[in-house]
Protein backbone atom coordinates (compact mmCIF):
# COMPACT_ATOMS: atom_id res chain seq x y z
CA UNK A 1 0.00 0.00 0.00
CA UNK A 2 2.70 2.91 0.94
CA UNK A 3 4.87 1.72 -2.28
CA UNK A 4 1.86 2.39 -4.35
CA UNK A 5 1.40 5.83 -2.65
CA UNK A 6 4.71 6.34 -3.15
CA UNK A 7 4.30 6.08 -6.50
CA UNK A 8 1.53 8.09 -7.57
CA UNK A 9 2.57 10.94 -5.58
CA UNK A 10 6.29 10.54 -7.59
CA UNK A 11 3.90 9.85 -10.71
CA UNK A 12 2.10 13.58 -10.68
CA UNK A 13 4.21 15.10 -8.11
CA UNK A 14 4.38 18.70 -7.80
CA UNK A 15 7.49 18.92 -9.95
CA UNK A 16 6.04 16.74 -12.15
CA UNK A 17 3.27 19.21 -12.47
CA UNK A 18 5.46 21.75 -13.46
CA UNK A 19 7.16 19.98 -15.69
CA UNK A 20 3.66 20.02 -17.87
CA UNK A 21 2.58 23.21 -16.88
CA UNK A 22 5.66 25.43 -17.43
CA UNK A 23 5.85 25.37 -20.94
CA UNK A 24 2.78 27.09 -21.57
CA UNK A 25 3.96 30.27 -19.56
CA UNK A 26 6.79 30.86 -17.50
CA UNK A 27 9.12 28.97 -20.07
CA UNK A 28 7.22 28.69 -22.97
CA UNK A 29 9.32 27.52 -26.22
CA UNK A 30 8.69 29.57 -27.95
CA UNK A 31 8.36 33.04 -26.57
CA UNK A 32 10.57 32.53 -23.55
CA UNK A 33 13.02 30.29 -24.70
CA UNK A 34 12.70 31.63 -28.60
CA UNK A 35 13.41 28.25 -29.72
CA UNK A 36 11.31 26.64 -33.23
CA UNK A 37 11.05 30.09 -34.61
CA UNK A 38 11.52 29.16 -37.90
CA UNK A 39 8.67 26.47 -38.19
CA UNK A 40 6.97 28.74 -36.43
CA UNK A 41 7.12 31.26 -39.19
CA UNK A 42 6.64 28.58 -42.28
CA UNK A 43 3.55 26.70 -41.27
CA UNK A 44 1.23 29.51 -39.85
CA UNK A 45 -0.11 30.34 -43.01
CA UNK A 46 -3.22 28.18 -42.06
CA UNK A 47 -4.56 26.31 -39.10
CA UNK A 48 -4.52 22.85 -40.33
CA UNK A 49 -1.08 22.35 -41.30
CA UNK A 50 0.08 24.15 -37.92
CA UNK A 51 -2.19 21.69 -36.07
CA UNK A 52 -0.60 19.00 -37.71
CA UNK A 53 2.73 20.07 -37.27
CA UNK A 54 1.88 20.51 -33.20
CA UNK A 55 0.79 16.48 -33.08
CA UNK A 56 3.93 15.44 -34.53
CA UNK A 57 5.97 17.67 -33.00
CA UNK A 58 4.24 16.11 -29.86
CA UNK A 59 4.50 12.53 -31.01
CA UNK A 60 8.68 13.02 -31.54
CA UNK A 61 9.19 15.11 -29.28
CA UNK A 62 7.75 12.70 -26.41
CA UNK A 63 9.09 9.55 -27.70
CA UNK A 64 12.50 10.65 -28.34
CA UNK A 65 12.89 12.20 -24.95
CA UNK A 66 11.98 8.76 -23.79
CA UNK A 67 14.33 7.38 -25.70
CA UNK A 68 17.07 9.78 -25.09
CA UNK A 69 16.44 9.26 -21.21
CA UNK A 70 16.41 5.49 -21.15
CA UNK A 71 19.87 5.74 -22.92
CA UNK A 72 21.47 8.70 -21.30
CA UNK A 73 24.03 7.01 -19.58
CA UNK A 74 24.91 4.69 -22.56
CA UNK A 75 25.60 8.01 -24.68
CA UNK A 76 29.29 8.85 -24.85
CA UNK A 77 29.78 12.39 -24.40
CA UNK A 78 31.68 13.44 -27.43
CA UNK A 79 29.03 12.54 -30.00
CA UNK A 80 25.96 12.65 -27.53
CA UNK A 81 24.48 15.40 -30.06
CA UNK A 82 24.89 12.78 -33.45
CA UNK A 83 23.73 10.59 -31.11
CA UNK A 84 20.13 12.96 -30.55
CA UNK A 85 20.04 13.64 -34.16
CA UNK A 86 19.76 10.07 -35.45
CA UNK A 87 17.33 9.41 -32.80
CA UNK A 88 15.49 12.10 -34.26
CA UNK A 89 15.66 11.24 -37.93
CA UNK A 90 14.96 7.55 -37.90
CA UNK A 91 12.02 8.52 -35.50
CA UNK A 92 10.48 11.15 -38.44
CA UNK A 93 11.25 8.57 -40.77
CA UNK A 94 9.99 5.30 -39.13
CA UNK A 95 6.76 7.56 -38.78
CA UNK A 96 6.39 9.22 -42.06
CA UNK A 97 7.02 5.39 -43.94
CA UNK A 98 3.98 3.64 -41.60
CA UNK A 99 1.87 6.91 -42.48
CA UNK A 100 2.87 6.66 -46.17
CA UNK A 101 1.29 3.15 -45.94
CA UNK A 102 -1.14 3.31 -43.28
CA UNK A 103 -2.74 6.80 -43.42
CA UNK A 104 -2.14 8.14 -46.72
CA UNK A 105 -3.87 11.60 -46.83
CA UNK A 106 -2.06 12.55 -43.37
CA UNK A 107 1.34 11.92 -44.68
CA UNK A 108 0.60 13.90 -47.55
CA UNK A 109 -0.20 16.50 -45.18
CA UNK A 110 2.85 16.05 -43.63
CA UNK A 111 5.12 16.18 -46.02
CA UNK A 112 6.19 19.76 -46.35
CA UNK A 113 7.06 19.12 -42.68
CA UNK A 114 8.86 16.16 -42.15
CA UNK A 115 12.22 17.82 -42.91
CA UNK A 116 11.28 21.04 -40.28
CA UNK A 117 10.27 18.47 -37.60
CA UNK A 118 14.15 16.85 -37.87
CA UNK A 119 15.32 20.59 -37.55
CA UNK A 120 13.18 21.90 -35.16
CA UNK A 121 15.24 23.50 -32.77
CA UNK A 122 13.02 22.61 -29.66
CA UNK A 123 13.93 18.94 -30.04
CA UNK A 124 16.95 19.14 -30.07
CA UNK A 125 16.63 21.71 -27.25
CA UNK A 126 14.69 19.81 -24.88
CA UNK A 127 16.93 16.78 -25.47
CA UNK A 128 20.17 17.92 -24.90
CA UNK A 129 18.62 19.95 -21.76
CA UNK A 130 16.56 18.15 -20.17
CA UNK A 131 16.39 14.60 -21.31
CA UNK A 132 20.44 14.06 -21.01
CA UNK A 133 19.87 14.20 -16.96
CA UNK A 134 16.45 12.72 -15.86
CA UNK A 135 14.43 10.09 -15.95
CA UNK A 136 12.26 8.82 -18.72
CA UNK A 137 9.09 9.58 -17.21
CA UNK A 138 10.09 13.43 -16.47
CA UNK A 139 11.44 13.83 -20.07
CA UNK A 140 7.92 11.98 -20.84
CA UNK A 141 5.99 14.88 -19.35
CA UNK A 142 8.74 17.76 -20.26
CA UNK A 143 8.13 16.04 -23.87
CA UNK A 144 4.38 16.68 -23.65
CA UNK A 145 4.56 19.81 -21.91
CA UNK A 146 6.80 21.82 -24.35
CA UNK A 147 5.68 20.68 -27.58
CA UNK A 148 1.55 22.14 -26.00
CA UNK A 149 3.53 25.11 -25.45
CA UNK A 150 4.76 25.11 -29.03
CA UNK A 151 1.79 23.98 -30.24
CA UNK A 152 -0.45 26.60 -28.50
CA UNK A 153 1.52 29.55 -30.07
CA UNK A 154 1.47 27.63 -33.15
CA UNK A 155 -2.07 27.95 -33.18
CA UNK A 156 -2.47 31.17 -32.36
CA UNK A 157 -0.29 32.81 -34.83
CA UNK A 158 -1.91 30.51 -37.57
CA UNK A 159 -5.25 31.93 -36.15
CA UNK A 160 -4.36 35.44 -37.12
CA UNK A 161 -2.75 35.29 -40.23
CA UNK A 162 -5.73 32.36 -41.56
CA UNK A 163 -8.44 34.66 -40.39
CA UNK A 164 -7.02 38.07 -41.60
CA UNK A 165 -4.76 36.96 -44.58
CA UNK A 166 -7.40 34.44 -46.06
CA UNK A 167 -10.65 35.13 -45.01
CA UNK A 168 -10.77 31.83 -43.75
CA UNK A 169 -10.51 29.31 -40.41
CA UNK A 170 -9.76 25.75 -40.76
CA UNK A 171 -10.17 26.27 -44.36
CA UNK A 172 -13.64 27.27 -43.62
CA UNK A 173 -15.04 30.68 -45.31
CA UNK A 174 -15.69 33.36 -42.46
CA UNK A 175 -16.02 36.43 -43.58
CA UNK A 176 -18.95 36.39 -46.01
CA UNK A 177 -18.46 36.57 -49.86
CA UNK A 178 -20.16 39.57 -50.11
CA UNK A 179 -17.99 41.79 -47.90
CA UNK A 180 -15.30 41.71 -50.34
CA UNK A 181 -14.46 44.19 -52.77
CA UNK A 182 -14.97 41.96 -55.80
CA UNK A 183 -17.73 41.73 -55.55
CA UNK A 184 -18.99 44.95 -54.15
CA UNK A 185 -17.78 45.03 -50.58
CA UNK A 186 -15.61 47.25 -48.35
CA UNK A 187 -13.27 44.64 -47.41
CA UNK A 188 -10.09 42.78 -48.82
CA UNK A 189 -7.91 40.05 -47.37
CA UNK A 190 -4.07 41.54 -45.98
CA UNK A 191 -1.86 39.66 -48.34
CA UNK A 192 1.34 40.52 -46.17
CA UNK A 193 -0.30 37.90 -43.52
CA UNK A 194 0.13 35.24 -46.10
CA UNK A 195 4.37 35.98 -45.58
CA UNK A 196 7.04 34.93 -43.18
CA UNK A 197 7.55 38.74 -41.73
CA UNK A 198 3.75 38.52 -40.05
CA UNK A 199 4.46 35.76 -38.25
CA UNK A 200 7.36 37.43 -36.97
CA UNK A 201 5.23 40.32 -35.91
CA UNK A 202 2.03 38.26 -34.80
CA UNK A 203 5.11 36.27 -32.34
CA UNK A 204 6.75 39.26 -31.32
CA UNK A 205 3.15 41.02 -29.92
CA UNK A 206 2.17 37.53 -28.12
CA UNK A 207 5.81 38.25 -26.76
CA UNK A 208 4.82 41.63 -26.35
CA UNK A 209 1.20 40.66 -24.47
CA UNK A 210 3.19 37.57 -22.19
CA UNK A 211 5.19 39.86 -20.76
CA UNK A 212 3.38 42.96 -20.27
CA UNK A 213 1.05 40.13 -18.03
CA UNK A 214 3.61 38.48 -16.45
CA UNK A 215 6.17 41.06 -15.40
CA UNK A 216 8.93 38.12 -13.86
CA UNK A 217 10.25 37.43 -17.16
CA UNK A 218 11.36 41.24 -17.85
CA UNK A 219 15.02 41.26 -18.28
CA UNK A 220 16.55 44.23 -16.03
CA UNK A 221 17.86 46.74 -17.47
CA UNK B 1 32.65 1.03 -17.54
CA UNK B 2 34.56 4.05 -19.44
CA UNK B 3 31.44 5.68 -21.86
CA UNK B 4 34.57 8.31 -22.64
CA UNK B 5 36.93 5.85 -23.86
CA UNK B 6 37.52 5.88 -27.65
CA UNK B 7 36.82 2.56 -27.97
CA UNK B 8 33.70 2.34 -26.36
CA UNK B 9 32.43 6.21 -28.40
CA UNK B 10 33.69 3.84 -31.65
CA UNK B 11 31.65 0.55 -31.25
CA UNK B 12 28.66 2.89 -29.69
CA UNK B 13 28.66 4.36 -32.91
CA UNK B 14 28.88 1.40 -34.91
CA UNK B 15 26.18 -0.47 -33.23
CA UNK B 16 23.99 2.67 -33.41
CA UNK B 17 24.54 2.66 -37.53
CA UNK B 18 24.05 -0.84 -38.16
CA UNK B 19 20.98 -1.25 -35.70
CA UNK B 20 19.32 2.34 -37.12
CA UNK B 21 20.14 1.29 -40.70
CA UNK B 22 18.46 -2.28 -40.45
CA UNK B 23 15.31 -0.63 -38.66
CA UNK B 24 15.08 1.71 -41.84
CA UNK B 25 15.18 -0.23 -44.40
CA UNK B 26 13.31 -2.87 -42.92
CA UNK B 27 10.76 -0.34 -42.54
CA UNK B 28 11.03 0.76 -46.18
CA UNK B 29 11.21 -2.91 -47.78
CA UNK B 30 8.51 -3.93 -45.58
CA UNK B 31 6.08 -1.14 -46.35
CA UNK B 32 7.54 -0.43 -50.01
CA UNK B 33 4.50 -2.30 -51.67
CA UNK B 34 1.64 -0.87 -49.49
CA UNK B 35 2.94 2.61 -50.08
CA UNK B 36 3.00 2.34 -54.08
CA UNK B 37 -0.36 1.14 -54.29
CA UNK B 38 -1.61 4.06 -52.25
CA UNK B 39 0.18 5.96 -54.61
CA UNK B 40 -1.06 4.08 -57.68
CA UNK B 41 -4.62 4.58 -56.49
CA UNK B 42 -3.97 8.36 -55.54
CA UNK B 43 -3.24 8.96 -59.44
CA UNK B 44 -6.72 6.92 -60.30
CA UNK B 45 -8.46 8.98 -58.53
CA UNK B 46 -6.99 12.54 -59.59
CA UNK B 47 -7.39 10.98 -63.15
CA UNK B 48 -11.02 10.32 -62.15
CA UNK B 49 -11.78 13.53 -60.56
CA UNK B 50 -10.44 15.85 -63.71
CA UNK B 51 -13.44 14.39 -65.65
CA UNK B 52 -15.54 15.27 -62.17
CA UNK B 53 -15.71 11.69 -60.75
CA UNK B 54 -15.11 11.82 -56.94
CA UNK B 55 -14.22 8.44 -55.46
CA UNK B 56 -12.63 7.28 -52.49
CA UNK B 57 -9.16 5.81 -52.67
CA UNK B 58 -10.31 2.10 -51.59
CA UNK B 59 -12.85 2.71 -54.54
CA UNK B 60 -10.39 3.99 -57.11
CA UNK B 61 -8.94 1.08 -58.99
CA UNK B 62 -12.53 -0.06 -60.26
CA UNK B 63 -14.28 3.06 -60.90
CA UNK B 64 -10.78 3.53 -62.62
CA UNK B 65 -11.37 0.52 -64.76
CA UNK B 66 -15.24 1.33 -65.80
CA UNK B 67 -14.81 4.83 -67.06
CA UNK B 68 -11.18 4.94 -68.61
CA UNK B 69 -11.65 3.14 -71.59
CA UNK B 70 -8.04 3.57 -73.27
CA UNK B 71 -4.83 4.16 -72.25
CA UNK B 72 -3.01 6.09 -75.04
CA UNK B 73 1.03 6.23 -75.77
CA UNK B 74 1.61 9.04 -78.13
CA UNK B 75 4.64 9.77 -79.84
CA UNK B 76 5.64 12.35 -82.20
CA UNK B 77 1.04 12.82 -82.89
CA UNK B 78 0.93 9.28 -83.43
CA UNK B 79 -0.26 6.62 -81.24
CA UNK B 80 2.59 3.80 -80.20
CA UNK B 81 0.87 1.50 -77.73
CA UNK B 82 -2.34 1.13 -76.61
CA UNK B 83 -1.72 -1.12 -73.65
CA UNK B 84 -3.19 0.45 -70.46
CA UNK B 85 -0.12 -0.61 -68.14
CA UNK B 86 2.27 0.79 -70.44
CA UNK B 87 0.70 4.64 -70.89
CA UNK B 88 -0.29 4.40 -67.07
CA UNK B 89 3.38 3.55 -66.19
CA UNK B 90 5.28 6.46 -68.39
CA UNK B 91 7.06 7.79 -65.55
CA UNK B 92 6.64 11.75 -66.37
CA UNK B 93 9.47 13.18 -64.83
CA UNK B 94 11.63 11.21 -67.55
CA UNK B 95 9.08 12.11 -69.91
CA UNK B 96 9.09 15.69 -69.55
CA UNK B 97 12.72 15.46 -69.38
CA UNK B 98 12.96 15.40 -73.78
CA UNK B 99 11.78 17.58 -76.30
CA UNK B 100 7.87 17.92 -77.39
CA UNK B 101 7.76 15.20 -79.89
CA UNK B 102 10.06 13.01 -79.00
CA UNK B 103 8.52 12.16 -75.87
CA UNK B 104 6.24 9.08 -75.25
CA UNK B 105 3.14 10.86 -73.95
CA UNK B 106 0.12 9.07 -72.66
CA UNK B 107 -3.16 10.35 -73.11
CA UNK B 108 -5.91 8.28 -70.95
CA UNK B 109 -9.25 8.49 -73.15
CA UNK B 110 -12.63 8.51 -70.96
CA UNK B 111 -16.40 7.48 -71.10
CA UNK B 112 -18.57 9.37 -68.89
CA UNK B 113 -22.42 9.85 -69.27
CA UNK B 114 -21.78 8.68 -73.45
CA UNK B 115 -19.31 11.77 -73.77
CA UNK B 116 -15.52 10.70 -74.29
CA UNK B 117 -13.25 12.58 -73.07
CA UNK B 118 -9.26 13.35 -73.62
CA UNK B 119 -6.92 13.32 -69.98
CA UNK B 120 -3.46 14.77 -70.71
CA UNK B 121 -1.42 14.40 -67.74
CA UNK B 122 1.23 16.69 -67.05
CA UNK B 123 4.36 17.63 -64.75
CA UNK B 124 6.39 20.27 -64.06
CA UNK B 125 8.66 22.37 -61.56
CA UNK B 126 6.76 24.70 -58.62
CA UNK B 127 8.85 26.51 -56.27
CA UNK B 128 10.14 24.09 -53.89
CA UNK B 129 9.64 20.52 -55.71
CA UNK B 130 7.60 19.08 -58.44
CA UNK B 131 3.93 19.80 -59.13
CA UNK B 132 1.67 17.80 -61.55
CA UNK B 133 -1.89 16.76 -62.52
CA UNK B 134 -4.14 15.84 -65.19
CA UNK B 135 -6.50 18.34 -67.44
CA UNK B 136 -9.68 16.92 -69.35
CA UNK B 137 -10.97 17.70 -72.72
CA UNK B 138 -13.69 17.79 -74.31
CA UNK B 139 -13.97 15.14 -77.52
CA UNK B 140 -12.96 18.20 -79.81
CA UNK B 141 -9.73 17.88 -77.64
CA UNK B 142 -9.75 21.63 -77.05
CA UNK B 143 -12.19 22.74 -74.40
CA UNK B 144 -11.57 21.53 -71.40
CA UNK B 145 -13.78 20.35 -69.25
CA UNK B 146 -12.04 20.07 -65.72
CA UNK B 147 -8.38 20.17 -64.17
CA UNK B 148 -6.98 18.86 -61.00
CA UNK B 149 -3.45 19.90 -59.77
CA UNK B 150 -1.14 18.78 -57.30
CA UNK B 151 2.09 19.78 -55.79
CA UNK B 152 4.67 18.06 -53.50
CA UNK B 153 5.95 20.59 -51.27
CA UNK B 154 4.96 23.93 -52.38
CA UNK B 155 4.17 26.71 -49.84
CA UNK B 156 0.61 25.96 -47.74
CA UNK B 157 -1.66 29.22 -48.08
CA UNK B 158 0.38 30.26 -51.32
CA UNK B 159 1.46 27.90 -54.32
CA UNK B 160 0.19 24.95 -52.29
CA UNK B 161 -3.40 26.98 -53.67
CA UNK B 162 -2.89 24.87 -57.08
CA UNK B 163 -4.67 22.23 -55.81
CA UNK B 164 -7.45 23.95 -54.19
CA UNK B 165 -11.12 24.26 -56.30
CA UNK B 166 -10.40 27.82 -55.82
CA UNK B 167 -7.91 27.62 -58.95
CA UNK B 168 -9.15 24.40 -60.39
CA UNK B 169 -12.52 25.90 -60.73
CA UNK B 170 -11.45 28.18 -63.08
CA UNK B 171 -10.55 26.09 -66.19
CA UNK B 172 -13.76 24.11 -67.53
CA UNK B 173 -14.98 25.89 -70.25
CA UNK B 174 -11.10 27.05 -71.67
CA UNK B 175 -9.42 26.14 -74.87
CA UNK B 176 -6.49 25.40 -75.81
CA UNK B 177 -6.18 26.19 -79.24
CA UNK B 178 -7.75 28.76 -81.54
CA UNK B 179 -8.28 28.25 -84.85
CA UNK B 180 -6.98 24.33 -85.67
CA UNK B 181 -3.39 26.39 -83.94
CA UNK B 182 -2.34 25.38 -80.22
CA UNK B 183 -2.46 28.27 -77.59
CA UNK B 184 -2.27 26.38 -74.16
CA UNK B 185 -3.66 28.39 -71.36
CA UNK B 186 -1.94 31.11 -69.41
CA UNK B 187 -1.60 31.54 -65.69
CA UNK B 188 -1.64 35.34 -65.06
CA UNK B 189 -1.17 37.34 -62.40
CA UNK B 190 -4.36 37.09 -60.31
CA UNK B 191 -7.38 39.02 -61.20
CA UNK B 192 -5.74 40.31 -64.36
CA UNK B 193 -7.30 36.94 -66.78
CA UNK B 194 -9.74 37.10 -69.41
CA UNK B 195 -11.26 35.42 -72.39
CA UNK B 196 -10.91 31.83 -72.84
CA UNK B 197 -6.70 31.48 -73.17
CA UNK B 198 -5.83 32.89 -69.77
CA UNK B 199 -6.76 31.85 -66.21
CA UNK B 200 -5.66 33.86 -62.52
CA UNK B 201 -3.07 33.00 -60.68
CA UNK B 202 -2.13 32.58 -57.26
CA UNK B 203 -1.30 35.83 -55.43
CA UNK B 204 1.79 35.25 -53.77
CA UNK B 205 2.26 31.84 -55.09
CA UNK B 206 4.10 33.98 -58.42
CA UNK B 207 6.85 31.44 -58.62
CA UNK B 208 4.22 28.28 -58.60
CA UNK B 209 1.80 30.19 -60.63
CA UNK B 210 4.62 30.22 -63.72
CA UNK B 211 5.43 26.86 -63.27
CA UNK B 212 1.91 26.00 -63.59
CA UNK B 213 1.80 27.63 -66.78
CA UNK B 214 4.74 26.35 -67.93
CA UNK B 215 3.61 22.78 -67.42
CA UNK B 216 0.72 23.80 -69.35
CA UNK B 217 2.88 24.43 -72.68
CA UNK B 218 5.28 22.09 -72.22
CA UNK B 219 2.48 18.98 -71.91
CA UNK B 220 -0.36 19.72 -73.77
CA UNK B 221 1.91 20.20 -76.72
CA UNK B 222 2.68 16.70 -77.81
CA UNK B 223 -1.01 16.34 -78.02
CA UNK B 224 -1.76 19.43 -80.33
CA UNK B 225 -0.98 17.11 -83.59
CA UNK B 226 -2.95 14.42 -82.53
CA UNK B 227 -5.75 16.57 -81.25
CA UNK B 228 -5.89 18.38 -84.94
CA UNK B 229 -6.86 15.16 -86.61
CA UNK B 230 -9.68 13.51 -84.50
Amino acid sequence: MSTEVKQKDALFSKKNQKLLSDPFNDNNPITVQVLGICSALAITVKLEPAVVMSLSVMFVLAAGNVIISLIRNLIPNRIRIIVQLVVVASLVILVDQFLKAFAYDVSKQLSVFVGLIITNCIIMGRFEAFALGNGPWKAFLDGIGNSIGYGVILIAVAFFRELLGSGALYGIQIIPDSWYITNGGFYANNGFFLFPPMALIVVGLIIWAQRAKNTKLVEEN
Amino acid sequence: MNVNSNAYTYTFATVMVVLVAVLLSGASLGLKSKQQSNVKQEKMQSILASVGVQVDRAGAKSAYDEVIKQVLTIKGGAVVSEDRETGFNVDMAKAIKSSNMDREAPLYVASQGGQTYYIVPMRGKGLWGPVWGFVALESDGNTVIGATFDHKSETPGLGAEISTPMFTNQFPGKKISEAGEFKSISVVKAGTSSGDYAVDGISGGTITSNGVNDMLVDCLAPYAKYFKNI
